[in-house]
This record gives C-alpha cells, structure tokens and sequence, in this order.
C-alpha cells in the first residue's frame, strides 16, 4: 500500500491515457507472431538451426544475384583483402611451421619402426597439403576472420550504420557482404599455399636436426612423391572454405541483434557455425577430391 | 564561388499538397508499437512527432523508409506506395529522402568527408572537384568545415550529429527525417541543433518529419505536432494549441518538462508518507528539512 503511494505520481502519466483496446487489429497480430514464435521454440534448437541455415542460404543465392551484376566495389575488396589476408599472414606462418614441424616429430617413431623414415617427407607433405594446412587454417581464420566480420557488422548494425546504407540506398550487401566475401575466397586459397610451403619448412627444419637431411635430399624426396592431383584438392577446397568464412561471418553480423550484447554473441556464432560448416563440408570435399584424383 | 546547393522558398512551395501521407498504419513486435497511426506532411512542412520512450516514434520513421514493413495501413510517398515498391523501386525512392539517425550512424572506418563522398559518388555523375566543393558547402552550412579529414571517432556528440546532419543533406532530399536529433546532447548544443535545422529547412525548402522527446526542439524547428502515446496518436495539430489541452497524458507530458520544482516536492513528499509509514518515528517533515539524509527509502 506504502510502495503504491510512492509510485502513484511517478505512474499517473503512463496509466492516464490508455484507449480502448478491444477493436484493435494489431494486438491479434502480435498474438499471432507469439503463437508463431512459442510453436517455434522445439526442443533442441532445431528451429534455430533451420532458421539459419535458411538465411545463409538465402544469403548465398544473393552473393550469387549480386557477382553476376558489375560493377564490383574493387577498392573495397583490395582493403578487405589487406584486412583478412594480409593481417593474417603472421598468424598463418606460426600455424604452417608448426603444423610441419609437429607432424614430423609426431610420425618419426613410428616410421622408425618399419624403418621408413626415407618416407618421412613424402608423408607429411601429402598430409599437409592434401588435408592439415587446408583445414586448420580454415578453421583457424574462421575464428579469426569469420569472428572479426561478425563483430565489425555486428557493430555496424548496432550504431545504424548499416540502417544508414540501406535508407541512402548504398545497398549494404554489395559493399559490406560481398566485398568481404570475395575477399575471403581469394585470401584463403594464397594463405593455404603459403601455409604449405612453410609447412614442409617446418618438416625440413625437424629432419634437419634429427637425421641432418639437406634441403636439396628434403625437396627432391617431396617433389618425387607430390602430385598436383595432392596439391590441387586442398587449395581448391580453401576457395570453399572461404566462402563459408565470409558468408557466415557477415550473415550473423549482418543479423545481429540486441546491442553490444548481440555484438558479441555474433562474433562467436560466426567463429562456431563457420568451423562446423568447414569440418563436415571436408568430408564431402575429401570424397569428391578421392574420386576424381584416387590415391 | 559556385553554390551547388539550390535555395528554395519552403513558404511558396508549402501549398502544393501532401508529399506523404501515412495512412491507418499499424505495426508489432512482441507487442503492438503503432496502432492506426495516420499523420502527413506537406512540401516543404515540419511535422514533430513526439511522445515516450517506446511508443514507436522511430518504428514510424523506419516504416516511411521501407526499412520495417507495417502489419497494415498504407504509406504514400509522393503518391508511391511505399510498402508496395520493389526493391529498385524503394532505392530511388530513398535516394530522395534523408534520414538523421539518433547516434549519427556516421561510417566509422571513413573520414567526414568521405562519408560525404560516398552518398555523392553512388548518386551522382559529378566530377571528384564538384563533389568535393559540395562537401565543404554542406559542411560549412552546419559549421563543420574544419572536419573534413577527420574521424567520426574524434567529433564530439554535436560534431557527430552536425555531420550526420551534413551527409544527409548533401543529395538535398525532398524530405529529412530527424530521429531524436538532440538526444544525449547538453541543452545548448542542442539549442543549436535545433536552430540548424530551422535554417536548413527554411534555406533548402526540406519536408521534415521531427522525431523527439525533447519539446525545446519540437517548438523551435515544428510548424505541426503529432504526439504518440502507446502507439495511439492522441494528438495532431499546431503546437500551441498544445498547451490548452484538456488530454490528462499530454498535461502530464508538458509538465514533464517544464522547468518548476513542483514535481520534485510532490515526488519527495510522497516518499516520506512511505518513510512515516514504515518507520513511525520518523516524520515526513524530518526528513524534508533535514536535506542530508541519504537513507533508501
């Protein structure tokens, strides 16, 4: 009763003027968007699951509507790709020495065994480039990359940045999705490559100071067993894996929602929803690389 | 010195009929925002659309947009129906309207000038010389010639809303709308705000559609009101016919701002009645003279 006197002059404003609500169609409408949205809510976030798969795919029929209407914001896609390729250049020579480097160490006392470490070489560097440099580094940018977009539209849409493109008629999805991934399908298959190389340097350097292998002995051990039906697949695939990165990353920020809040939540949906598209595309990928170019 | 910018009479041109009308709109989310709003504005007129927190006046802005659709009614735009245009079709209709978001949406990996530059270069066919003394003309009408090169990160608040005023301007839309243009700004700045658009319109002859809570602004840049209280549009008219209403909500809403201490007594006074009631010791007078004491209530 107390508390009720207390509030009485705060409240009189809201309370005072409250029309009749009885012939409104809109609030019928609003029920029926709750009762949408309650039916909706299956156990196990399947509805969510299908909702966004549905938007990615919506998003990718237009990626497509849009690469087949020039002219392409070319400025655009030269900063994304310095943003996305560039910057991650240190990160990619971490990840490629090591990956080599570790496969090496990992598969010597095995090989050892059979007394195939000849073979060492030839092994990693098929593992490296058919599936480890490929995939890691996907997953890897995806987190990096893919999170980053996310974040950066996520804010975007967050301060009406992207509300401020639509109104002036800019058209957002040209200059912000399909420039960033572009950007992404043509940076990841370069930084694949790259990690390959430094890949069979990191696998160089360990035989070097395990078994004092010359890089001369190292190279021609690699090129005598390597194809390009090893090498093509991989890099190939990084094209795909590209796509998915910029594609998921843009869509949930692209569609975020709920301020800083949501800011955060998109980057970490891109960064998650990106590796698994990546990790399950790979065994479609692995299958269709085997068929066409069998071991 | 060339003037890119064309100066109309906003007077002359304001008999020529409605240039949008809005028409039994109404729009949801998780619950009704608008209900059977209709509102329009004439050539070259400014409409103030005013009300609480959260009672749709920038879903309304966004509807006229076409950035939300409505759950029914219709929206004329220049005899369009905006609801009913294709996607081509509502680009161009964009490109003749300008839109102040509330926190500037200034883009914030570009210079001011290169915010400018962007709308100029997507719209027009003017040569890079042309566009850029049509940037320093819009900057210098909103007193910004000195920012230029500068990030948005670097303007103050009212820095960042007089650009934002000036990238709306720079295709000279037949119609601005104003969301919350001196929200979070100090009175002054917002006093200036106010006044630039005043000058804005009258120089450049723009339809506006002012969306605010903060009536200084309403009064100063409005020629008509409309105000929303929980989606409903209670009132519609000229602003000083605002002050003989006889509307409880709107009496309330005007008291709210005006400057008078009356409502801080009535607000203390019923919070020592609950102070006397708990604590019968204590007196509402007490507590009303004895200014110091900080104890919740």
């Amino acid at each position: 009763m107390a508390q009720q006197e207390l509030e009485a002059p705060l409240t009189r404003e809201s309370d005072s003027h409250t029309p009749d609500k009885s012939d409104d169609n809109s609030s019928s409408v609003a029920e029926l968007h709750d009762q949408i949205t309650e039916g909706m809510r299956v156990p196990g976030g399947w509805a969510s699951t299908f909702i966004l798969l549905g938007g990615l795919w919506e998003f990718s029929v237009r990626f497509v509507k849009t690469f087949a209407r020039p002219p392409y914001e070319f400025r655009e896609i030269i900063r994304q790709l310095f943003a996305i390729g560039y910057r991650s250049i240190s990160l990619i020579t971490v990840v490629g020495v090591v990956i080599g480097a570790v496969l090496t160490m990992q598969s010597r006392p095995t090989m050892a065994k059979f007394g195939a470490e000849a073979f060492i070489p030839a092994m990693v560097s098929i593992s490296i480039m058919r599936e480890l440099a490929p995939v890691l580094i996907s997953i890897i940018l995806g987190g990096r990359v893919g999170a980053g977009i996310g974040a950066e539209l996520g804010s975007m849409r967050a301060t009406e940045q992207i509300d401020a493109m639509d109104v002036a008629a800019l058209d957002p999805y040209k200059l912000l999705v399909f420039t960033r991934v572009i950007a992404c399908m043509i940076a990841l298959p370069i930084l694949c490559i790259y990690a390959d190389l430094l890949g069979l340097l990191g696998s160089w350097l360990v035989e070097k100071l395990d078994s004092g292998m010359s890089v001369s002995l190292f190279i021609n051990s690699v090129t005598a067993s390597v194809e390009f039906s090893d090498f093509l697949p991989g890099v190939a695939k990084t094209i795909f894996f590209g796509f998915v990165i910029g594609i998921v990353g843009c869509y949930e920020g692209y569609n975020s929602s709920g301020g800083t809040e949501g800011v955060g939540k998109s980057a970490t949906d891109a960064a998650v929803t990106s590796s698994l598209i990546i990790i399950v595309l790979d065994v479609l990928f692995v299958k269709i690389s085997l068929m066409l170019w069998p071991l | 010195m060339i003037h890119l910018f064309h100066k109309t009479n906003a007077e002359g041109e304001r008999a020529s009929g409605p240039l949008l009308r809005v028409e039994h709109v109404s729009k949801a989310f998780d619950k009704p925002v608008l209900r059977d709003v209709s509102i329009h504005v004439d050539k070259g007129e400014t409409l103030a659309v005013l009300g609480k927190s959260g009672t749709g006046k920038s879903v309304l802005l966004k509807l006229i947009v076409g950035l939300l659709q409505p759950e029914s009614g219709e929206i004329f735009y220049k005899d369009k129906e905006v609801t009913k245009l294709n996607e081509e079709e509502l680009m161009e209709l964009r490109g003749s309207i300008g839109f102040l978001f509330q926190g500037s949406a200034l883009f914030d990996s570009m210079t001011v000038g290169e915010n400018l530059d962007l709308f100029l270069t997507k719209h027009t066919d003017m040569e890079p010389e042309d566009r850029e003394q049509k940037i320093v003309e819009a900057l210098n009408m909103v007193n910004l010639k000195d920012a230029v090169d500068k990030m948005p990160s670097e303007l103050s608040g009212g820095m960042k809303k007089r650009a934002g005023l000036a990238r709306s301007i720079v295709l000279e839309p037949e119609l601005m709308l104003y969301d919350e243009p001196t929200t979070g700004l100090d009175p002054l700045t917002a006093a200036s705000i106010a006044e630039l658009i005043l000058t804005l319109q009258r120089r450049l002859g723009i339809a506006s559609i002012v969306v605010t809570h903060d009536l200084p602004t309403a009064f100063t840049v409005a020629d008509r009101a409309v105000v929303l209280n929980e989606g409903y549009a209670v009132f519609e008219g000229d602003l000083d016919t605002l002050h003989d209403t006889t509307d409880e909500f709107l009496r309330d809403y005007l008291s709210a701002s005006r400057l008078d201490r009356s409502r801080r007594e009535r607000i203390l006074a019923a919070r020592d009645n609950v102070r006397a009631a708990n604590q019968p010791g204590i007196t509402g007078k007490q507590t009303k003279t004895t200014g110091k004491q900080t104890s919740p209530a």
